[in-house]
């Protein structure tokens, strides 16, 4: 098919893109240079040193980006079924032909190099989603539809985490946001925040007890957000209503009493009242189902006893449930524990090698922390490491920035989409990016658990910057395709 | 389509999602990077092995710069556990001398200590001497991951001085706290110059700031050595002692207790210093160390303590030489004046004996045969004396003054650790004493150096050096010189006493009177002008028998007091001692007689009784 765009894609390509994701290769190299320079060693150029192999795999991503934006963009439409089945395909067999590299089942060889498929199945499956979404009356706020479109993201995911490749697998999570931008109730992105904030203040503040009372915090703090959200749920979903205001007031009331009585006559676990209060406030909403607005008042009803029963099979879970040392990596997260040695010990050496950076940071090649191996990782997972160390602050923040811009770009070139196909994908691009940075450099300053995914277009690895490139490069051609045609 | 502009809004939530996360990121980058230096602290301590490079310690000189202190090497013993395999065990401890029980204990307590690390050096044996070492050296190679440090301790050149040399000793807590300079199994002085020329000796530890990895293992100068610092090695000492006269004064003292002193009175330098019993000195060196120490310190006769600085003693008759300048200067004697002596001072019912010799008698002969009336007459008149002094009290403070500005009852401040400061009584003290109601009377037995006041042979020996510098002293000091530094400029300046120089030459005179006609006469040495004054101080067992002199009576070059622990008279040990170290010193060298005498002194022992318990 003939391309009837008068200009070479290359050129009507968005250059602010091309251009943050050039810098974030050189920035990427300079790091590698960094964390895999070994004292007194000056070569960077050889194929036998990490980054002489670096440069190889950033020309060929550039290539590579090149040829993606001179190929036809409808072929991605065209293609996409099939692309996402072939590789559905490699993922299901990887196990088997894999050789088992540290517990992990993802790396096939091919000659000399080695691939993680996992990393490319995130652009099929994008483009599968897309192509799925793109249909002509599919939208996500219908539950068949949304069932449809999590499959598609679901299927992947388990192959790969059989591949016993956890991380790459959670970043096919990332896909909902862009679910949620196509329609997808935003009660769901609720209520799975909520669950995150009940479990970790649930169980991060399990053991300080309320004052006079023989209640935890956690516990006390997460009934009572139940209380508030239940409430607040009612005024926005069933706004004129005089329930809201009725389930705030008895139920504050009711928290307020116990406190008091606990406080000055005997004290006791005030949590009883609440879960009563939460009950309560359960029972009065099926009362109102049997009137109008059945399904809203059994949801907000459903949502208040989940949310409950979700606490308590929270601290089930993590005492019961997990094995040991996950159990110890959630309570090291949560600050509970302080654990130098073993879980905790890669997050306190990337801090302190982040730490002791500083403001303009230690000078290229001089971070101690990453060149004499206390980081483990240090060229892959934790190469944020290292800038932080070498560069500081400022390179740091600028790197962050650079991220921001990329992903907030990203945004408004996928709104400018023509097509809900290149929305979507667009989305599909900017939400692995996102969750990459997030998981990454959370992980790296210890604000999140330690998830082994790489930082994109810096960590070391052909295979993830040939992946993120592959993405992004797709969407820039889809981008390019368009504008011709709006104009 | 409604529907599709709804959602449309959610890109300004996505967005402000992706911003939020983002500022949080940089909230807590800036948190981790800008707020502490906690990390950069703790990175430093990661990555930084510190190695400490030792200064070879300063020499010590004697002031013909003969060599007194030097360093010699000795090695500990190195084991990197990570490396040590497979070597022959059996070999290993014939070799170097221990058991086999022996090494499985010892390696048990270096996998037992708290920084221990399989990757770096710890010390399996320390302190081997380099003679045992060299026939650990050829077998080295054999011992995969034991290698050897090169520490150096102190060796001596022969046996004496071991109170003015001192020894060193690991450094104990306080010293660590008192002065960040050391660390823990650092040396330090413990006596001596060791001790009080310990910055000068130490010089500066030099550092190489290494870099370690993960597993400990070096990888490189930091920043190619750029804040590496070589180790500055410690000054030379020259000592102002003359190793001669201090070997003959050792001799001397052998089997008594006491001391001997000499000081060059133009500089205030101490040209030998001996405290009997004394020790040898290399017993204080190497893995003996703390055994040797252990048997000194439980000596009943202390051998440890240096009774020329830390001995106080009542001064005797050599006190009387102060008790004449101050009767001078105080107008309660002049240099004709006569008193009577009937077999001693009689007054108002108190008397106080003397040997018999002619009456009435004048300041010189009474010098000369030390008449114990004619100084408790001087006293009584000046106690006495309400023209100049309104009381008692003020005449008593009036004496003690001049006292004090002759060096007594205050420590002189010699360069040496410990030294002691003797007493002078004051009005105050026998206000006290005597509720308020005493007069010159009641403490008349100060006058002859007797009562309460107390002297170090030191102090007696600055008297000594006054005197022949007619009314200055120097501190005493036994620093000569320090290479390359200057000593301190208190060693280097005048103190004079409150009485004028005029008086200093009739006190002289008596003290040549009494070596060419009186009691010192044994120290009436061919062709030397000896000046000298006895002293047998009373004590509740056998007397004291002192001496105080100095020669040549107008050039002086040498003050000597001689301090022998119930010797008897002054003449019975003091006097011929003293005569023997100036002749030594002046002739550099003894007669032959002398020096029969002195292998006659160097063989008569004194017993002590009061110690062989």
């Amino acid at each position: 098919m003939p391309d009837n765009s008068p200009r070479n894609p290359a050129f009507t390509a968005d250059w602010v893109v091309i251009v943050i994701f050039l810098a974030l290769m050189a920035f990427g190299w300079i790091s590698i240079c960094g964390a895999s320079h070994e004292i007194g060693d000056t070569d960077f150029l050889s194929w036998s040193t990490r980054t002489g192999k670096q440069l190889v795999w950033m020309s060929c991503a550039v290539l590579l980006g090149f040829v993606l934006l001179m190929v036809d963009d409808r072929y991605f439409d065209t293609l996409a079924d099939l692309l996402y089945w072939v590789m559905i395909g490699v993922l299901f067999i990887t196990p088997f032909i894999a050789k088992d590299i540290k517990g992990s089942h993802s790396w096939i060889s091919l000659g000399s190099i080695s691939l993680q498929p996992a990393e490319f199945a995130k652009c099929t499956t994008a483009l599968a989603l897309a192509k799925l979404i793109n249909r002509y009356g599919f939208t996500l706020d219908n539950m068949r539809n949304l069932a449809q479109a999590a499959g598609m993201v679901l299927l992947p995911f388990a192959l790969i985490v059989m591949q016993r490749e956890t991380g790459s697998a959670l970043v096919y999570l990332s896909f909902f946001l862009m679910f949620y931008r196509e329609g997808m109730p935003g009660s769901f992105l609720f209520t799975a925040t909520a669950a995150v904030v009940y479990f970790i203040v649930g169980i991060r503040f399990s053991d300080v007890v309320v004052p006079m009372t023989h209640t935890s915090v956690g516990e006390f703090s997460v009934l009572l957000m139940i209380w508030l959200f239940t409430a607040g749920l009612v005024r926005v979903y069933c706004p004129h209503t005089p329930h809201a205001t009725r389930l705030f007031v008895w139920g504050g009331t009711a928290t307020a009493l116990a406190l008091l009585f606990s406080h000055f006559v005997i004290p006791f676990d005030v949590a009883w009242v609440q879960v009563g209060v939460c009950i309560g406030m359960a029972c009065y909403l099926g009362w109102q189902a049997l009137g109008e607005r059945a399904g809203r008042y059994t949801l907000i009803a459903l949502f208040a006893l989940g949310s409950t029963a979700f606490l308590y099979s929270a601290n089930y879970t993590l005492n019961h449930i997990l094995e040991p040392h996950q159990q110890v990596r959630v309570r090291v997260l949560l600050g509970m524990e302080e654990s130098i040695t073993d879980a905790g010990y890669n997050v306190n050496q990337s801090k302190i090698a982040i730490g002791s950076g500083g403001l303009l940071g230690k000078g290229f090649l001089n971070g101690t922390q990453t060149k004499l191996k206390y980081v483990p990782e240090q060229d892959t997972d934790f190469i944020f490491c290292t800038v932080g160390e070498e560069e500081g602050f400022i390179g740091s923040a600028a790197v962050l920035l650079l991220f921001l811009a990329l992903i907030l770009r990203l945004v408004y070139l996928a709104e400018r989409q023509t097509t809900k196909f290149g929305r979507v994908y667009g989305y599909c691009v900017l939400s692995v990016l996102f969750f990459h940075v997030l998981i990454n450099v959370g992980m790296v300053m210890g604000l999140m658990p330690v998830i082994g995914i790489p930082l994109p277009f810096f960590s070391y690895g052909g295979s993830s910057l040939w992946g993120f490139t592959l993405m992004l490069f797709i969407f820039l051609r889809i981008d390019a395709g368009n504008k011709p045609r709006l104009a | 389509m409604a529907n599709e502009l709804n959602f449309s809004n959610r890109k300004f939530i996505i967005g402000s999602i992706v911003t939020g996360v983002i500022i949080i990121y940089l909230i807590r980058l800036f948190t981790l990077q800008l707020m502490s230096d906690d990390y950069k602290k703790n990175a430093d301590s990661n990555a930084f092995r510190k190695e400490i490079q030792y200064p070879s310690r300063g020499l010590i000189y004697d002031r013909k710069h003969r060599l007194l202190v030097y360093n010699e090497s000795s090695y500990n013993i190195m084991v990197i556990m990570n490396d040590q395999r497979g070597i022959d065990t059996l070999d290993f401890c014939r070799t170097i001398g221990i058991t086999k029980d022996f090494y499985i204990k010892r390696m048990e307590e270096i996998k037992a200590k708290t920084n221990y690390s399989r990757y770096t050096p710890q010390v399996f044996l320390s302190q081997i001497p380099s003679q045992e070492f060299s026939v650990f050296r050829e077998k080295l190679f054999r011992f995969n991951g034991f290698s050897a440090e090169k520490r150096s301790v102190r060796h001596y050149t022969s046996g004496i001085a071991a109170h003015i040399l001192g020894d060193m000793g690991e450094v104990s807590n306080a010293d660590i706290e008192e002065d960040n300079y050391y660390q823990s199994g650092d040396y330090i002085g413990k006596l001596g110059v060791e001790r009080s020329y310990e910055k000068q000796l130490r010089g500066e530890k030099g550092m190489r700031i290494m870099l370690r990895d993960v597993h400990g293992r070096t990888k490189g100068h930091y920043q190619n050595g750029k804040y590496d610092k070589a180790p500055i090695p410690g000054k030379d000492l020259m000592l102002s002692i003359d190793s001669e006269l201090q070997a003959l004064a050792e001799r001397l003292l052998e089997g008594k207790l006491g001391a001997i002193v000499a000081i060059e009175p133009s500089t205030g330098e101490i040209l030998c210093m001996a405290s009997s019993p004394s020790y040898d000195p290399r017993l204080m060196v190497g893995r003996d160390r703390g055994k040797n120490h252990q048997r000194l310190n439980s000596d009943p006769m202390k051998p440890l303590l240096n009774r020329a600085i830390m001995g106080t003693y009542p001064p005797g008759s050599t006190f009387k030489l102060t008790q004449a300048l101050i009767g001078l200067q105080e107008g309660s004697i002049d240099p004709t004046i006569s008193f009577p002596c009937h077999h001693g001072f009689n007054y108002r019912g108190l008397h106080v004996g003397c040997h018999s010799h002619a009456s009435p008698i004048s300041l010189i002969p009474a010098l000369g045969t030390s008449c114990n009336a004619y100084f408790c007459w001087n006293l009584y008149r000046l106690f006495s004396n309400r023209s100049r002094f309104k009381s008692t009290q003020d005449a008593m403070t009036r004496w003690k003054d001049h006292a004090v500005a002759m060096g007594f009852g205050y420590k002189l401040g010699v360069d040496l650790p410990g030294e002691r400061r003797g007493m002078i009584p004051n009005a105050q003290y026998y206000d006290k004493a005597y509720r308020g109601r005493w007069n010159a009377l009641t403490v008349i037995s100060i006058a002859i150096g007797q009562g309460e006041v107390t002297a170090t042979p030191l102090q007696i020996a600055n008297l000594a050096a006054t005197v022949a510098n007619r009314g200055f002293y120097y501190i005493p000091h036994i620093i000569h010189d320090i290479r390359g530094s200057q000593i301190d400029s208190i060693y280097r300046t005048r103190h004079y006493t409150l009485v004028d120089r005029k008086w200093y030459n009739y006190v002289v005179a008596g003290m040549r009177r009494a070596v060419t006609h009186g009691t010192c006469h044994s120290a009436n040495l061919p062709g030397i002008e000896v000046c000298g004054k006895t002293g047998t101080a009373q004590n509740r067992g056998h007397d004291h028998s002192t001496f105080a002199g100095f020669a040549p009576m107008n050039d002086p070059k040498i003050a000597v007091s001689v301090y022998v622990e119930n010797g008897g008279w002054g003449n019975t040990y003091g006097v011929p001692l003293g005569a023997l170290i100036i002749e030594q010193y002046l002739n550099g060298k003894l007669s032959p007689e002398s020096a029969k005498k002195a292998d006659a002194f160097q063989h008569k022992h004194i017993k002590y009784a009061d110690y062989a318990r």
